[in-house]
């Protein structure tokens, strides 16, 4: 965390309102997904996950992916988390408190995360410190159209293919038999 | 804007999802915690996209989206069969790999 | 690709031969392997509904195939007889020199005869050349490599595709009448339907890439109808032996070809390029060697050849026709097609013009004596005709490896017929007593089933070698190429391979012999099963007369030159004329000259092993028998009885040479154990490497030391290092807790510390 406040306070004067708004949303989403992965109520949870994934679409836009951010939009905050919704309903898992988890698995988690996380940050600063992002204009739809319908035609044909495949593979699985 | 200020957001939200994998017990809590690192890569390519001026970062961007959606699809399906069968999502229970 | 656009690029004098196609049918020769491929999706969809269950479909096919491939034949006689060059290309300096017209270089996408190219290897007094018809389209490319798909025709792919549509067409109508009522008549039919599109695609292939996809079709195939009544045990054990098996030699196919690629291919995968750069040298006889040495591997397996056959003989649990089809005639003879395909490699790897002794050839001559001894104490009709196909592709794979080309595929051609008859001949007495155990429920067959004692016995003499059966002249043909027989008049040939010639001898009163007791056991004395025997119907009896036809004439298309007229070129060497390539991408090789004195001999040795066996069999045994009034399968007092070493030499045999019990005993067993237990020390070391790495590798030499090996000498020690390692891995069992997040975990902090590691070392 602290290490993102470096980079904010080390960043070029120009984008003051960009970089202010980076660090709202940024400490917004942190403090979320920190309740995700800690609050005992599960539709809590699914709650503040849509704040991260919100979150998450506001760093699109800021990086000019507008495209992007509707589709988070609306895959993840339109359809996920009404999935996850739906899931907590069929599985009747408590609404109330999730059972408690083991103070030394949960000691044991935080060392992995931590471990990871300073790995990454060590990678991260120590490679990308003097790279900047500079948004002129946002990335037409057109472009990225383009560019799907061409360049990535392969990779779209797979993924459509592999979507078939999942939605298949979750009636084959989920079905009552 | 630096670079950085957003890779690190990316890893801070990626090791938080870690943390969640690794500590909950209620399968479909496990999954969003997926759903937040999956989101963190986003944040990754895009950012690196923009970095490049190069569209291949949003294109990605858009597959993984799509990938985690059908992701989440087959996730809950199998959390619902795992309710199904045991009346319970709680994986500290699904110990058959036990050695 | 075009050649003529290659040669030109690499300003190299490519000696060529090769043509974009002058003539439909071998222009169009992929229709062939489409035909039953089409089929065999028709089948699998719809057979089921069908009013014969999907099999008509099979055969009219097959049929088609044939018919195209007979018209292909014709017209590739053709082809080969009247080819004129353009005059264009009447020589390659007219490539190099640049003086060739642009416009008949830069349209290729004219029609075929402009941008058809040769370069004549000579002048015209000369033979032609042979043209292979060579047409291919770039499958996909990727890095630079362009994968290409396409056909390759010339004498020898024309002359399987004949053969394998004949057989495989008389196999399916055969088999109309022999898997009737089977549960799973359609699956049958429609993966018959399979292979034989894939074995057709696989000799059309113009390369090696493709080759591969056609090698492992067929094994495929083989492994499917193997276990087709996989409800059985043995069944499916069968099926999966035979596909292991053939992964061993796969590997070695994998090796070669891609030593091939970077080496002779230059980075393609095309068979003529690679043949034709190893023709004209240049290529590392090194990389030739080894390449020649992988890809022998894979022939040992496909072919069932000498260590590596004990799959063939177990593949009889398969049904008849099959065997018939796949295991005798076709596929096994695959690795047989592939060496003479890609010949330069080993006709230069292995240097076999002029030695006297190489690993292709080895092989060969030792399959061919010990498969037929192995054959004598089969009791199963099957095995019996499995073991003779082994020893039979050994012939072939010895011919090939002293550099008699055309010798081995005469013989892989007239092999096919009188084998095919001889197993679906099998399978007709199978039918009639419901056993292929000729020992406990077979004899005196004559007089119920006299037209497969008729067809069975020419096809047996034709498989003995007798004049002037098929077999006598190919059989001859490979003899005469070892070009041992110098000593005693000369042959030529490419080297003196006089231990081979001996083998192959050998070799030829083995099969008399042996033949000569299957047909008494089967066909003679008294009968020893149950019920009444009765003769197959028509749809069995067809297609063994017709394949007992070509067992019995199929050998005067390659009389040997002066054995009619003098001179008279029209009907001598035919085979050797239309199916051998003369062009550039093939080697030059030696053709050794016919010797009546070695005929003679060969001839007389396959007579004393008959007689020898007849001896035996007809007239002591049947003489005893007829005394004790018992039906007898061996005489009690035999020299097995009598003789310490003799019995030795028997349960040698009886045992197959005990490989397989190497094989599944000590190989797969200690393998097995190596392989479980270190999958399971992975599991339990996740965190001490190093410690429990030492113990258990501690405790399986220890324990394989203990068990086989030195129980004596290192008892104490291996005990002592496997009791103190078991208890570490009791330890470590505790990380094992089945619990996915746990495992989770320790990935993550894995993926951690080596990242810090990478971390650490990139910025040191």
């Amino acid at each position: 965390m602290s290490a993102v406040f470096a980079a904010v306070s080390t960043d070029a004067p120009i984008f003051v309102a960009q970089n202010v708004f980076f660090a709202v949303v940024a400490l917004l989403m942190v403090g979320s997904a920190l309740k995700v992965v800690t609050t005992s109520n599960v539709v809590h949870a699914a709650l503040w996950l849509v704040l991260v994934l919100a979150g998450a679409a506001a760093q699109f836009i800021l990086l000019g992916s507008e495209f992007v951010a509707v589709t988070q939009v609306l895959v993840y905050i339109g359809a996920v988390v009404v999935l996850f919704l739906f899931g907590v309903m069929l599985t009747r898992a408590s609404m109330g408190d999730d059972e408690s988890v083991a103070g030394e698995k949960r000691s044991m988690a935080a060392v992995v995360a931590g471990l990871l996380l300073a790995v990454m940050s060590v990678a991260l600063i120590d490679s990308f410190s003097d790279d900047r992002v500079v948004i002129d204009q946002p990335q037409l739809v057109t472009t990225v159209a383009d560019s799907i319908f061409s360049q990535y035609i392969v990779p779209f044909e797979a993924i459509s293919v592999l979507l078939l495949a999942a939605l298949i593979g979750a009636i084959v699985v989920a079905r009552r038999d | 804007m630096l670079l950085n200020q957003f890779l690190l957001l990316a890893a801070v939200l990626f090791c938080i999802g870690v943390y969640g994998v690794l500590v909950r017990r209620n399968g479909m809590l496990v999954l969003m915690s997926i759903e937040i690192i999956l989101n963190a890569v986003n944040i990754n390519l895009v950012a690196f996209g923009a970095l490049t001026d190069n569209v291949g970062g949003e294109v990605f961007a858009l597959f993984a989206i799509a990938v985690a959606a059908a992701e989440v699809g087959i996730g809950l399906a199998i959390v619902l069969l795992m309710y199904r069968n045991r009346r319970s999502i709680d994986l500290s229970e699904a110990d058959l790999l036990k050695g | 690709m075009n050649f003529l656009l290659l040669a030109a690029e690499n300003a190299t004098q490519l000696p060529l031969a090769v043509s974009n196609g002058t003539n439909w049918f071998l222009e169009h020769a992929w229709i062939v392997p489409l035909l039953p491929a089409v089929s065999f999706v028709i089948i699998l969809f719809f057979g089921k509904r069908m009013p014969r269950k999907g099999a008509e479909v099979g055969v009219a096919a097959v049929a088609l195939a044939f018919v195209f491939a007979v018209l292909t034949g014709v017209a590739w006689i053709n082809h080969r007889d009247n080819y004129t060059p353009p005059a264009a290309s009447e020589s390659a300096l007219v490539i190099d020199g640049g003086e060739i017209a642009p416009d008949q270089v830069v349209p290729a996408a004219e029609e075929a005869p402009t941008k058809g190219e040769v370069v004549t290897e000579g002048g015209g007094e000369a033979e032609q050349p042979t043209v292979a018809i060579h047409k291919s389209t770039t499958w996909l490319r990727n890095g630079g490599v362009a994968f290409d798909a396409g056909i390759l025709v010339d004498g020898l792919s024309v002359l399987m595709l004949f053969m394998v549509t004949l057989v495989s067409l008389l196999v399916h109508i055969y088999s109309t009448d022999y898997v009737a009522g089977d549960r799973r008549y359609t699956h049958f039919f429609a993966f018959l339907s399979l292979f034989t599109a894939a074995m057709l695609f696989f000799v059309l292939s113009d390369n090696i890439l493709q080759m591969i996809v056609g090698w492992e079709l067929v094994g495929v195939c083989s492994f499917v109808l193997i276990g087709h009544w996989w409800e059985e045990k043995a069944n499916s054990d069968a099926a999966m032996k035979a596909f292991i098996t053939n992964r061993v030699g796969d590997i070695g196919l994998l090796v070669g070809v891609i030593i091939l690629f970077f080496t002779a291919g230059n980075g393609s995968f095309d068979i003529l390029t690679i043949n034709s750069n190893i023709v004209s040298g240049g290529v590392s006889h090194t990389a030739l060697i080894v390449a020649a040495m992988s890809l022998t591997a894979a022939v040992m397996s496909k072919s069932g050849q000498f260590v590596l056959h004990t799959w063939l003989p177990d593949a009889m649990a398969g049904p008849t026709p099959v065997s018939a089809l796949i295991h005798a005639a076709t596929m096994v003879v695959a690795g047989i097609y592939m060496v003479a395909r890609l010949y330069p490699v080993f006709f230069e790897g292995m240097q076999i013009g002029g030695s006297s002794i190489n690993l292709l050839a080895v092989v060969g001559a030792v399959t061919l004596v010990l498969a037929g001894l192995v054959a004598f104490v089969q009791s199963d009709i099957k095995k019996v005709l499995a073991y003779s196909t082994i020893s039979q592709l050994g012939y072939m794979v010895m011919a090939l490896g002293v550099g008699a080309w055309t010798a081995a595929i005469f013989h892989l051609f007239t092999h096919a017929f009188f084998k095919a008859c001889l197993f679906l001949g099998a399978g007709s007495t199978s039918h009639a007593v419901h056993s292929f155990d000729m020992k406990k429920d077979m004899g005196g067959l004559r007089r119920w089933m006299p037209h497969t004692y008729l067809t069975f016995v020419v096809a047996s003499l034709a498989l003995a070698g007798i004049f002037p059966l098929a077999g006598f002249w190919s059989k001859d043909e490979i003899l005469s190429g070892t070009g041992g027989w110098g000593l005693f008049g000369g042959t030529g040939g490419n080297g003196a391979y006089t231990f081979m010639l001996a083998m192959g001898i050998l070799g030829a009163a083995l099969t008399g012999a042996y033949m000569t007791r299957v047909i008494y056991l089967t066909f003679h004395g008294e009968f020893r099963g149950h019920g009444t025997p009765h003769e197959s119907g028509r749809l069995i009896l067809v297609p063994l007369y017709v394949l007992a036809g070509f067992a019995l004439l199929a050998g005067l298309i390659n009389l040997p030159v002066g054995f009619i007229t003098g001179n008279n070129s029209s009907w001598q060497e035919r085979f050797g004329h239309y199916v051998q390539p003369v062009a550039g991408y093939f080697p030059d090789i030696a053709q050794a000259t016919p010797s009546y004195s070695l005929a003679i001999v060969s001839s007389f040795v396959a007579f004393a092993g008959i007689g020898y066996a007849f001896w035996y069999y007809f007239v002591k045994l049947d003489r005893l028998a007829r005394a004790t009034g018992e039906s007898l399968t061996e005489l009690p007092d035999g020299l097995v009885a009598n003789s310490a070493v003799a019995r030795a030499g028997h349960t040698l045999l009886v045992q197959k040479y005990y490989l397989d019990h190497l094989y599944t005993d000590i190989i797969v067993g200690t393998t097995k154990g190596v392989i479980a237990r270190a999958a399971n020390w992975t599991n339990q070391n996740v965190i001490d490497g190093a410690v429990n790495l030492a113990g258990r590798w501690s405790v399986k030499v220890g324990r394989f030391t203990y068990d086989r090996i030195d129980q004596p000498l290192v008892d104490g020690l291996a005990n002592a290092t496997g009791r103190a390692s078991n208890s570490l891995g009791d330890g470590f069992r505790v990380v094992q807790t089945g619990k996915v997040q746990q495992y989770a975990a320790l990935l993550f902090a894995a993926a951690a510390l080596l990242g810090g590691a990478l971390v650490v070392v990139l910025s040191l």
